[in-house]
């Protein structure tokens, strides 16, 4: 499998670790309840499809990416920094489920 | 026909001609008390012990490809009951007893073969941690031996103790531990339950999950829609698939766990030996395979498959352990998906929708539950209550906090 | 129609008997080297050859028939083709250890020396005992072993298993290391071209012309593919010349790249590609520093799959002795090796191409004993010139039987009005039809498709950025071979984005490949072998049908079809077709297997490459390393660093005595111990507070400039993460460290903190654990010991330095370094970190400093005394498994602040007063030894599951106390102290009786620290 970087090119998945599913966005706050908190760690759609998920190339440039990836056939669409969709979802207010 | 060597012989001498099919190759009936979905080893032990224990016989076991054609087919073909915590160590012992009796209950025989399990240590931590699970088995009266470095080179003298990189100190040993011919285990168990009356439907696929009134009516499939009075899911690997048929999220992830076979050779290890210092684990087929594996890929997957930075770690692993194999070749490589829980154990329970069950989240250690998680699951249809021995596997319990983490790694698939 | 042409081409010598009596097969012409014979054994016996032979064309030489015997019955077996696919002639290579079991002979490359045996015989091949299971084969059908062997329970173990353990397996493996080395190789290319036949070199050469980068992989040690093989002609030249002149201009262009001697194993996500060159097996031993394989990893753009195709056996009884071979390869062992492997060649065709092989035959002045074709008429000029030998045609017909003891002698020949007749010949050569390889473009999970005009499987949907071409695509022709291969090879580098046209696609002599495969023989005598090595027949398929298995996944799991080191490549197929027959289905419609990776057998050694024995993994040196040898030092591995364990001197008898030592000279005087392992993060910006706040679970919000505090992280499911410390160097400059196992991981974590969770903090992070070495100095002389290192100016009195102060300071004139007062021993301590470069300097002079106190260097043995003597978790209490408050720490836990893991700890497992906390225990007898990992179980209890009550995590001797001490997490433990329990250790005999008490040792009002 080949990833590409945003900042270091097209590089083997053997240079970035997994962390999963770049779905809802963690519940803020002290006003969080648990049961939002139990569906954000536990619970995952593990779709058999196309996949927004977190990478972390931590053998390079250490970035955070959100991978967009077919589960079923392993393409990838499209790869972004997770910083730079981390800070569209809190501009555009929205989870980070929705901000591409 | 009752399998035996009188049979076999009686056979020989007609040329064979007698054998039937090993199980019926049902057609769907419009209505089954006990609709099993997954025609996999736990799906087909599910449908035995319903029907032996339970005296239910109206079950039909659906099958989207053909019997034993997943991860039951897939795997390294390892069984024992070697585990730390107490909410896992009755299953899987109760499991390791069922194997010990699987072949004459089933008239099958699976190769059960209890040729050891050694758990390989290379530091004084990580001696005490085995220690720690070794003491836990011993006291729940599961066999366990704590082996030192002369201990592990009188079964294993072959591996690098004078060179290595982590050196061998010891290992952890369950003699009771072995490995099964896997795919004879769905066909035994689908054998047995065809033998008992249960239909076992090939070749058809379950497309939707009907509800009414918060409990299920039965299961849309390739074939037609099959009324239920219970459906239970058995489908590791799609646990999330079909339960979002019900709208339900699953603390599962689908990730895929490549398995390897060398060459046929002549017997060179007689036990399931694992390297504590990477990820590797080998033993040898009756038919002169290695058999070996290691860590998943670490990513979410649906296909059947991986990736080499995955092989090259398993087979460096292997060298660094075993630097003999070298010349030894990888003859195919593969993967199966697993259905890869929160905390790394299983989940068998009842679901909130009446009548709807769930047998999941098996990591790679289904295989092994087998005649268990088909036993307990057996019981919490039949009964609507856990069996005592998978009273731990609840699917709330990740809401509670009664996780089973085995490893500690918490709630990242992938670490388990 | 056929055109087939029997005109030799004219640039060749004619061909002639050779008069060698050492190889009384060889015969003229080929491609190997006559001028230099080599001598190699087969089973002891002394044989010639030549280079350029394979180990079976050599054995085939010298009328060398009978090489092995098969899995299951031990039939007699020879060699059945010339290249990869070979079920057969499969031998143990080389001796001692570089024994290779299971090695084809058709690919096993001639050297001067080479020793081959044949395996899975005994006493030896001609003679094998276990040939007797032929006579039980009516018993051993598919699958017998399901049905038996289960009575009584005990004896598979003890006797059946054993038994058929023993029988099975093929070869022996070496029993010692490896001796050779692999090499791990990454290229990347434009074009990959996976083959060097018609179709590869045709692509590589059109790649190449328009500039692309390409490589070309072949796995012979000569690309050519069937060039090599064939009396063709192309451009009016001789194939095998415009193959060698193809190859000489590839070579020419400085953006290819050959690869001879290279499989192409496996085809992996996103172009990936997996290919293992032999860089040495055709020599008797690798030369000095040259690897015996290499592993190449190719990331291409685009791959043109030239791959070739594999010709389909006959199926008919006794189809499986020796003798009996590839019409195909009969034509290679002809053509390029020289080698006649009959003296009276019988040919079984379906198709046109068989009579290829006795129309080279003929040419070679061999001869063509008969040509059995069974469809039924041929056209008169294939049949003429062999009737015109004196060899019969026999058209509309089929083999039925064959004969001979331990090689072929006659064979018996039927046709469809059941008469039959027995033909004298030592070799009977099969053309079947051919099948592409599609194995590669199906490893990515893709379905090859059925051709009915061509009675073949082809590539269905091939992988992004593949494309098929030559008879690998199911073009068998060889001016579609050329013409095909120009074609996708112009085509990959034009999406790669280079110009060119592709140049006319040279001429070829005229040819037919018309073809009407029998997937078996209609009646036959005796068992007709499917999948040659698993000996796996006709009988065994029906049976599998009979019982169920008809699902071609099930067919093969039962009866092993497809599943021997060859996986397949001659019997897949015709396991297919004799099931189709049986339930009456087309032949796709029965299925596909999926084909897995590698195509061939590949040693496990080129996987590993040089990760094995010392260099499995990096080893990291802590900065004090030099200093530590040169001292006797013993090291231990934890995770890749080699830490100093202790520091033995002379006259100290074992470790304990070493380790007991050094803890007694810290608490005593001082000692410094190398602690750069530990992870440490840099921490700046204007919201690093906040981003630090968010990250740990006690608070921080009132850490002063200038101060340093214990710090606790968890994940998000409530458990603890990590320990470590927070120190705040200047407004916004915070250095955080974390524990050495956990350091890789903490960091990935705060980088996903502050990348994803909080992007719009205003904080960057940076891990500066290598370029710190950072030395704990503890003890009561530890504050004199700093003062002769740290540059004059800096006040480290109590006063000005108080317990948990940090600053920077500088130290051999101006080096700028940091300083810590934080203890893990519980003496007075400090830990001073300096840049990485000036580690050795600093702890020498570290210990220079302390030499007027009595120093001491101590390692991670005696580090863990003094920690469990103080009662703080480590790593076998920070296990994943423990909250904060297990161990101790839940009274330090925040409560006004939001922070990861402050929900999910308050879940009620999470927080059940039940749960095993941290406390000490002791040995009631104090001379006992503790050990962790025992379990607790109160006294006079029987154990069970039930009766556990918790584990000792961590002992130690100590010193201090003149006793075994140790931690532990056990239930309602913090309300029991004074309380006895058994400490029970059955796995190593243990069973000591201790009492509960404070995990804290030593010094448990803390006055040491603070001094």
């Amino acid at each position: 499998m080949r990833i590409r970087c945003p900042y270091c090119g097209e590089r083997d998945n053997g240079e970035f670790t997994y962390l999963g599913d770049a779905g809802g966005a963690r519940p803020d706050g002290m006003g969080t309840d648990a049961a939002a908190m139990h569906d954000y760690v536990y619970l995952r759609d593990n779709r058999a499809g196309v996949h927004r998920e977190l990478w972390y190339h931590g053998a390079g440039c250490r970035s955070w990416l959100v991978v967009t990836r077919d589960t079923r056939t392993h393409e990838i669409s499209d790869v972004t920094s997770a910083r730079e969709a981390g800070l569209a979802r809190r501009n555009s207010g929205t989870t980070s489920g929705e901000a591409a | 026909m009752h399998y035996s060597v009188f049979s076999v012989l009686a056979q020989a001498l007609r040329g064979q001609r007698d054998w039937k099919p090993q199980w019926r190759d049902a057609a769907p009936k419009p209505e089954y008390d006990v609709v099993i979905v997954g025609g996999g080893g736990h799906g087909l032990a599910t449908a035995y012990y319903l029907a032996k224990e339970h005296g239910i016989t109206n079950v039909a076991v659906v099958e989207k490809n053909h019997v034993g054609s997943g991860n039951v087919g897939r795997n390294t073909t390892i069984v024992r009951s070697n585990y730390l915590l107490p909410g896992n160590i009755p299953f899987y012992e109760h499991s390791m007893k069922l194997w010990e009796g699987l072949e004459q209950d089933i008239n099958y025989n699976a190769m059960v073969s209890q040729r050891g399990v050694l758990n390989l240590f290379h530091s004084d931590a990580q001696r005490d941690s085995y220690a720690r699970r070794g003491n836990a088995m011993r006291m729940a009266g599961i066999d366990a031996e704590l082996l030192d470095r002369e201990g592990v080179r009188g079964m294993v003298p072959f591996i690098d103790f004078d060179n290595a990189r982590f050196p061998v100190k010891g290992g952890l040993l369950q003699r009771r531990g072995g490995t099964v011919r896997h795919d004879a285990v769905a066909w035994g168990y689908a054998r047995a339950a065809s033998d008992r009356g249960v239909d076992i439907i090939q070749n058809c696929a379950v497309t939707g999950i009907r509800r009414e009134n918060g409990r299920v009516t039965g299961v849309e499939t390739s074939r037609g829609f099959i009324k239920a009075k219970k459906v239970a899911l058995s489908v590791a690997g799609s646990s999330s698939l079909l339960a979002a048929m019900v709208d339900m999220r699953l603390p599962i992830e689908s990730h895929v766990l490549q398995a390897f076979v060398s060459e046929g050779i002549k017997p060179l290890i007689d036990c399931v030996m694992t390297f504590g210092a990477g990820h590797f684990y080998v033993s040898q087929s009756d038919k002169g395979g290695l058999v070996f594996g290691g860590d998943i890929d670490g990513y979410n997957s649906y296909a059947q498959r991986g990736n080499l930075a995955t092989i090259e770690d398993v087979m460096e692993g292997g060298m660094a352990l075993w630097p003999g194999l070298g010349r030894l070749r990888l003859l195919r490589h593969w993967g199966g998906i697993m259905d890869m829980s929160m905390d790394g154990s299983p989940i068998i329970d009842r679901t909130d929708i009446g009548g709807l069950y769930l047998n999941a989240g098996w990591c790679y250690g289904g295989f092994k539950a087998t005649p268990a998680a088909g036993f307990c699951f057996a019981h919490t249809i039949a009964r609507d209550e856990a069996h005592p021995h998978s009273a731990a596997y609840r699917l709330d319990r990740f809401a509670t906090g009664h996780v089973i983490d085995e490893k500690g790694m918490g709630a990242q698939p992938n670490l388990h | 129609m056929s055109t087939l042409t029997l005109k030799r081409a004219e640039t060749q010598a004619p061909l002639a008997r050779s008069d060698n009596p050492a190889q009384p097969f060889r015969v003229a012409g080929g491609l190997v080297d006559r001028t230099r014979p080599l001598s190699f054994r087969f089973d002891g016996r002394a044989l010639t050859g030549f280079p350029g032979d394979t180990l079976a064309s050599a054995l085939l030489a010298n009328g060398v028939r009978l090489v092995g015997r098969s899995f299951k019955y031990h039939r007699p077996r020879g060699i059945l083709s010339a290249g990869s696919e070979e079920p057969n002639a499969i031998v143990e290579l080389r001796t001692g250890a570089r024994r290779e079991p299971n090695t084809r002979a058709t690919v096993a490359e001639l050297y001067d020396g080479l020793e081959a045996s044949s395996q899975n015989r005994w006493p030896s091949l001609a003679f094998d005992a276990l040939g007797v299971n032929a006579l039980a084969a009516p018993i051993f059908a598919a699958g017998f072993y399901y049905k038996t062997f289960m009575w009584p329970a005990a004896f598979w173990e003890k006797l059946y298993e054993p038994m058929i353990r023993r029988a099975a397996g093929l070869g022996r493996a070496a029993n010692a290391p490896d001796p050779d080395h692999y090499d791990r190789m990454f290229a990347h290319c434009d074009v990959l071209v996976i083959g060097g036949g018609p179709a590869g070199l045709s692509a590589a050469l059109a790649a190449g012309r328009m500039g692309a980068r390409v490589i070309l992989v072949d796995e012979d040690s000569r690309p050519g593919g069937r060039l090599l093989a064939e009396r063709r002609e192309i451009d009016g030249r001789p194939a095998a010349d415009w193959a060698a002149q193809a190859l000489a201009e590839l070579a020419s262009m400085p953006e290819v790249r050959i690869l001879p001697r290279t499989t192409l194993f496996g085809v992996y996500d996103h172009g990936s590609y997996g290919a293992v060159e032999r860089v040495s097996d055709h020599l008797a031993v690798p030369p000095a520093h040259t690897p015996r394989q290499r592993l190449w990893r190719i990331a291409a753009k685009r791959a043109v799959l030239a791959a070739g195709a594999i010709e389909r056996p006959h199926v008919f009884g006794g189809n499986d002795r020796p003798g009996v071979m590839l019409a195909g390869a009969v034509r290679t062992y002809l053509n390029r090796f020289g080698v006649l492997p009959g003296k009276r060649i019988a040919v079984l065709t379906s198709s046109d191409d068989g009579w290829r092989t006795a129309a080279d035959v003929l040419a070679a002045g061999g001869t063509v004993a008969a040509v059995i074709d069974t469809r039924p008429s041929v056209p008169a000029e294939l049949r003429r010139p062999v009737e015109a030998a004196g060899g019969r045609v026999l058209t509309g017909s089929f083999v039925s039987g064959t004969k001979g003891h331990l090689a072929l002698s006659a064979i018996e020949v039927s046709d469809a009005s059941g008469r039959f007749d027995q033909i004298a010949c030592d070799c009977l050569a099969m053309a079947n039809g051919w099948n592409p390889i599609v194995h590669l473009d199906s490893h990515l999970s893709r379905r090859p498709v059925w051709r009915e005009d061509i009675h073949a499987f082809v590539p269905g949907t091939l992988p992004s950025g593949m494309t098929a071409a030559g008879s690998a695509a199911g073009d068998f022709a060889l001016a579609d071979c050329l013409s095909g291969g120009a074609r996708a090879g112009q085509e990959a580098a034009a999406t790669c984005g280079f110009d060119g046209a592709a140049a006319p696609a040279p001429q070829t002599d005229p040819e037919s490949v018309s073809h009407t495969p029998l997937w078996r023989a209609p009646r036959t005598k005796g068992k007709a072998f499917a999948d040659f090595q698993n000996d796996v027949a006709v009988s065994d398929i029906e049976l599998a049908h009979r019982e169920g298995f008809r699902a071609v996944e099930l067919l093969k799991r039962y009866t092993t079809l497809g599943m021997a080191t060859d996986q397949g490549k001659t019997s897949n197929l015709a396991g297919l077709s004799i099931m189709a027959e049986l339930t009456g289905q087309p032949i796709p419609s029965v299925g596909t297997t999926v084909f897995r990776p590698p195509y061939t057998p590949i040693a496990i050694g080129a996987f590993a490459g040089h990760h094995r024995g010392k260099e499995f993994r990096a080893t990291r040196h802590v900065p004090s390393h030099a200093w530590a040898e040169e001292n006797g030092c013993v090291f231990v591995e934890t995770g890749l660093w080699l830490r100093p364990a202790y520091f033995p001197r002379k006259g100290e008898a074992d470790w304990m005595e070493s380790v007991n030592r050094e803890v007694d000279t810290v608490r005593a005087k001082v000692g410094v111990c190398d602690v750069t392992t530990l992870g440490k993060v840099d921490i700046q910006g204007k919201d690093a507070l906040a981003f630090i706040e968010r990250v740990t679970a006690n608070p921080f919000g009132t850490l002063a400039i200038g101060k340093a505090r214990y710090a606790i992280l968890l994940r998000e499911d409530g458990f603890v993460l990590d320990d470590g410390t927070v120190a705040r160097m200047s407004d916004s400059h915070y250095v955080m460290t974390c524990s050495t196992a956990n350091a890789a991981r903490v960091m990935q974590h705060l980088e996903y903190a502050r990348q994803w969770l909080w992007p719009e903090l205003d904080v960057q992070i940076v891990s500066i654990s290598e370029q710190w070495a950072q030395y704990a100095v503890a003890g009561p002389r530890a504050r004199d010991t700093l003062k002769g290192v740290i540059d004059p100016g800096f006040d480290i009195s109590n006063e000005a330095f108080p317990f948990l102060a940090c600053a920077d300071v500088t130290v051999g004139g101006g080096i700028p370094a940091r300083l810590f007062r934080i203890s893990f021993s519980g003496e007075l301590a400090y830990e001073i970190a300096v840049p990485a470069a000036y580690g050795d300097a600093a702890w020498r002079a570290i210990m220079a400093a302390g030499t007027p106190y009595g120093i001491t260097a101590y390692g991670s043995e005696a580090l863990s005394v003094m920690r469990i003597e103080k009662g703080h978790a480590a790593g076998a209490e920070i296990n994943g498994q423990t909250t904060a408050r297990d161990i101790g720490l839940g009274g330090m836990l925040a409560k006004k602040k939001d922070y990861v893991g402050r929900l999910m700890k308050e879940r009620a497992a999470l927080t059940d007063p039940q749960r095993p906390i941290l406390v000490g225990f002791k040995p009631v007898d104090a001379s006992q030894r503790l050990r962790a990992g025992s379990h607790f179980l109160g006294v006079g209890e029987t154990p069970s599951l039930a009766a556990d009550q918790g584990y000792l995590t961590s002992v130690a001797y100590s010193p201090s106390l003149k006793s075994w001490i140790g931690i532990g997490l056990i239930r309602g433990g913090t309300e029991r102290h004074g309380e006895r329990v058994r400490a029970y250790d059955p796995v190593r005999g243990g069973d000591v009786e201790v009492e509960i008490c404070s995990p804290v040792f030593v010094d448990p009002k803390e006055e040491k620290l603070r001094v």
